[in-house]
């Protein structure tokens, strides 16, 4: 790792095609922040994408990276971490890879505790396919395929995650730039699996959870007095739906990595050139 | 007396039949002979007719055959369940004090052997021994000497302590003993003895222990039956070596997981059976565009959907061939035998990482459970190669750059292989897509580069087919005009058919093919035939049709999807048949 990276070392020479004003530039901007003021470069980072507006991540960021399927993304970041713990992970996806298509992988993830960070970029909407619900998606919120609204109540993700046994748990609003940064920078810090879920407004297809919707409705937890290892005070927060919370909600001081509960500590790209030394005792064990 | 000897144990599932049947397995191997094991069960835990069968002899034996010399039933079921493999002389041991056995019928021209288990075990130190009782009466029945089974016991109860295993070595000459005392010394079987050493050992676990041969570091799966036994293996055993095991949430997860291990320059494995293939199709198309180096095992049971999870079939062929949309160019390796489990997983991890391709491997269940002794040479790890294609390091990697420093992990090569930087590496940033994409791996929908794309990943199997050798195995007469072909486990089987087909006159050449896709072109082969017949273990013989297509010849089927392996008298009656309705 060199000191002197900045963060634009983290933006590739690719042009973004999202909408001008969509959340997701400001989201970027942050993880590339928080990537450089972490101390890493593009050579020892791996980026994993999901499917969707958010998916198109890895080709505007430059590092190492993975665009898989859709909804996978986790899995693919953790395997990318426990087969090489040098590198720092960043899965980045959208409510629908995260919460609909990959909620069961979201809450293996959350569940293993892998030392990477998670950020989701919730728009409340699917945005790539022109505007259908989402999972985060309000219960009379109006699309081409709910017109009466999906009638289902949107899916929490902090208190998905808090149920599933987080470490750390925070959310961020995208044009806050500042403090979106610094909070997916506590999510890369943190020992264990950051999760970041990031208002990052659609400025075409939601008119509801918009830029001026979450301005007005947002409230800082650091300004507040939240003491984020308090597992109530968080609980509590989390389960508030009056109100959108920004800042690190909960993180726990016992986390372990699961990497460090077995022992995953070598980059295993390296291999003998031929059997490994020992292997005879595997043929011997059959006698 | 024959020169084989064909030994069961059957009774409902819980009560110990599988570790009885191995300790009994192991006992004759560590005896110097030959054996070859395989099972009947059900998925039930508990509950349910299973057995678990043991044919030996000095020479090698890999196939089973119709026919059972000692049986020790549990349950009366046992017996029905294996009338057709019982013959004249055929010596039944069961325990008349269990109230299912008490009126219990041995079948005219058999013998049966009443013998206490229960109460014979209860008096060395516990009832729970009553199967090591009744393989000491084997013993007896078979003049095995009893000594054998005191290794075999030691390694199964020695971590439980020296007391437990003595009890059992008790329990094992009491069962001997009563059998001398009330019956003498009457049956018709002896096993010789030699001092040769043998390992034991199932496909599942040959392909675990072919895996950390490798250099495989990590493995995902979710435990599915027949599959989980390599996880089962693995776990444990890797981590001496480096390696991991995740065990995932689903498919569809641990095919991911192994993806990005193989993304961060991990050798990586899954593997999972039918229902975990469908699911892991999903990705499969991924791991070949974004070109990353993949092997996954499919060990093949009885499908479709849920099907008979317990019950031998290759009905994955053509999912393995053709499976996922678009597509996609991949390798389909298929070991035919248990040592060969061993050596495919190597090469699949070679292919995979030369070609940067998914590699399957097609095993089944025959051959996954199925226990079966080697000289340990057929595991020579001196004999591993690793050949990891095409990786750069910060030294070789400006060859590869562009004008702007951007590495091409994607580049379009004559061999269709492209460079290969691991995560880490200085100056080899790049993203890998399922997208369509240029050199760089970025997307693009310009027609010229896709069809660039394209053809450079399929040029790789052409590549492939140039450099490496996919024969076929061959047996039999080579000049004979039949021609049998065949893959996956049923080699063993028709090895041993064409010993049968002989002693009736009937000549064959026999071809194994363990390579799938890309695979041998047997055009000549079958030209030259006479008569040629495609054996497998499916209802509509998809690798037949795959012979029809790459010849343009018509071809006769031999097909099995009862959920039973062929055994070997019986496929040499089916090809007889065969050939003979051919002639007609």
């Amino acid at each position: 790792m060199s000191s002197d990276v900045r963060f634009t070392d983290f933006k590739s020479d690719k042009q973004p095609t999202w909408c001008p004003g969509c959340g997701d530039f400001g989201t970027m901007n942050g993880m590339m922040k928080a990537l450089a003021n972490t101390g890493n470069d593009p050579d020892n980072t791996f980026i994993v994408a999901g499917i969707g507006c958010s998916g198109k991540i890895g080709t505007y960021m430059r590092s190492y990276a993975l665009h898989g399927v859709h909804g996978r993304a986790l899995p693919v970041g953790t395997g990318v971490k426990l087969a090489n713990p040098d590198l720092e992970v960043m899965v980045a996806g959208g409510d629908g890879d995260g919460y609909s298509i990959g909620a069961g992988h979201f809450v293996h993830a959350v569940r293993r505790n892998v030392d990477m960070t998670y950020v989701v970029m919730d728009n409340r909407i699917y945005g790539l396919t022109k505007g259908q619900a989402s999972p985060t998606s309000r219960m009379d919120f109006e699309t081409s395929t709910t017109p009466e609204g999906p009638q289902q109540p949107p899916v929490n993700p902090m208190a998905l995650a808090l149920a599933s046994g987080a470490t750390f748990i925070a959310q961020s609003f995208s044009t806050d730039a500042q403090r979106h940064a610094e909070i997916v920078q506590e999510a890369i810090e943190h020992d264990g699996f950051g999760f970041v879920n990031v208002f990052s407004p659609c400025v075409t297809f939601n008119d509801v959870d918009t830029y001026d919707y979450f301005r007005e409705n947002l409230v800082d937890v650091a300004e507040e007095g939240h003491d984020r290892t308090d597992y109530d005070a968080a609980k509590e927060k989390i389960l508030d739906a009056s109100k959108e919370y920004q800042g690190v909600i909960w993180q726990s001081e016992k986390s372990i990595p699961y990497g460090e509960k077995h022992g995953l500590d070598t980059n295993t790209s390296e291999i003998d050139e031929g059997a490994p030394e020992g292997a005879m005792d595997l043929v011997r064990e059959f006698y | 007396m024959p020169a084989d000897f064909n030994w069961a144990i059957g009774g409902e599932a819980g009560d110990g039949i599988d570790s009885t049947g191995k300790i009994f397995a192991q006992a004759l191997s560590r005896a110097g002979r030959h054996v070859f094991t395989s099972k009947d069960f059900a998925s039930r835990i508990r509950g349910g007719y299973t057995a678990y069968k043991v044919r030996t002899a000095v020479d090698p034996v890999q196939s089973v055959v119709d026919r059972l010399d000692v049986l020790i039933a549990l349950t009366p079921r046992t017996i029905e369940e294996n009338l057709d493999e019982l013959h004249d002389g055929s010596v039944i041991i069961y325990d008349g004090d269990r109230t299912t056995m008490e009126n219990v019928e041995i079948p005219e021209g058999m013998i049966g052997l009443d013998v206490p288990l229960k109460r014979l075990a209860e008096e060395a130190g516990g009832a729970i021994m009553r199967n090591v009782v009744a393989l000491g009466a084997a013993c007896e029945v078979s003049d095995f000497p009893i000594e054998n089974l005191d290794s075999a016991l030691e390694k199964r109860f020695g971590s439980k302590g020296q007391s437990l295993v003595d009890n059992n070595k008790e329990a094992a000459r009491a069962g001997r003993d009563y059998v001398a005392e009330e019956y003498g010394h009457e049956f018709d079987y002896e096993l010789e003895t030699t001092d040769n050493d043998y390992v034991l050992l199932n496909g599942d676990e040959a392909i675990g222990m072919g895996a950390i041969a490798a250099g495989c570091k990590f493995y995902a799966g979710y435990p599915i039956t027949p599959a989980t036994n390599v996880m089962e293996y693995l776990t444990g055993r890797i981590e001496n070596f480096g390696g991991h095991v995740v065990q995932a949430e689903d498919e569809l997860s641990a095919i991911n997981i192994a993806l990005g291990a193989a993304r961060a320059g991990a050798r990586s494995m899954t593997a999972t059976s039918g229902p975990g293939i469908d699911l892991m199709a999903e990705t499969f198309g991924l791991v070949a565009t974004s070109e990353t180096p993949l092997v996954i095992v499919d060990v093949m049971r009885s499908g479709p959907s849920t099907g008979m999870p317990t019950k031998q079939e290759q009905g994955d062929l053509n999912m393995m061939l053709y499976g996922g949309h678009g597509e996609i160019p991949r390798f389909v390796l298929g070991p035919t035998t248990i040592s060969e489990c061993f050596w495919k997983t190597v090469e699949a991890f070679n292919l995979a990482e030369k070609y940067q391709t998914p590699v399957y491997i097609a095993a089944d269940l025959a051959m996954a459970v199925t226990e079966q002794t080697f000289p340990p040479e057929a595991f020579d790890m001196d004999d591993v190669e690793i050949d990891r294609g095409k990786v750069v390091d910060e030294e070789s990697i400006g060859e590869w750059q562009n004008e702007k420093g951007q590495f091409k992990a994607h580049a379009l090569t004559d061999d269709g292989v492209s460079p290969r930087a691991f995560p880490g590496t200085d100056g080899g940033v790049h993203m890998s897509t399922g997208l369509e994409h240029d050199e760089l791996g970025r997307r693009t929908e310009d027609t010229e580069m896709r069809v660039e794309q394209v053809d450079k990943r399929n040029r790789k199997v052409e590549t492939a087919r140039e450099r490496e050798d996919f024969s076929p195995r061959e047996f039999g007469d080579g000049d004979s005009e039949n021609l049998v072909i065949s893959w996956g486990s049923n080699e063993g089987a028709m090895t041993e058919a064409i010993e049968f087909l002989e002693a009736e006159g009937v000549d064959v050449k026999f071809l194994s093919v363990p390579y799938l896709f890309p695979r041998p072109d047997l055009t000549e082969a079958v030209e030259a035939a006479e008569n040629v017949v495609v054996v497998e273990c499916n209802a509509t013989g998809q690798f037949a049709d795959v012979v029809e297509h790459d010849t343009l010849t018509r071809v006769d089927r031999v097909n099995k999807y009862d959920g039973v392996r062929f055994k070997a008298d019986e496929l040499a009656g089916e090809i007889k048949a065969a050939l003979q309705e051919a002639d007609q």
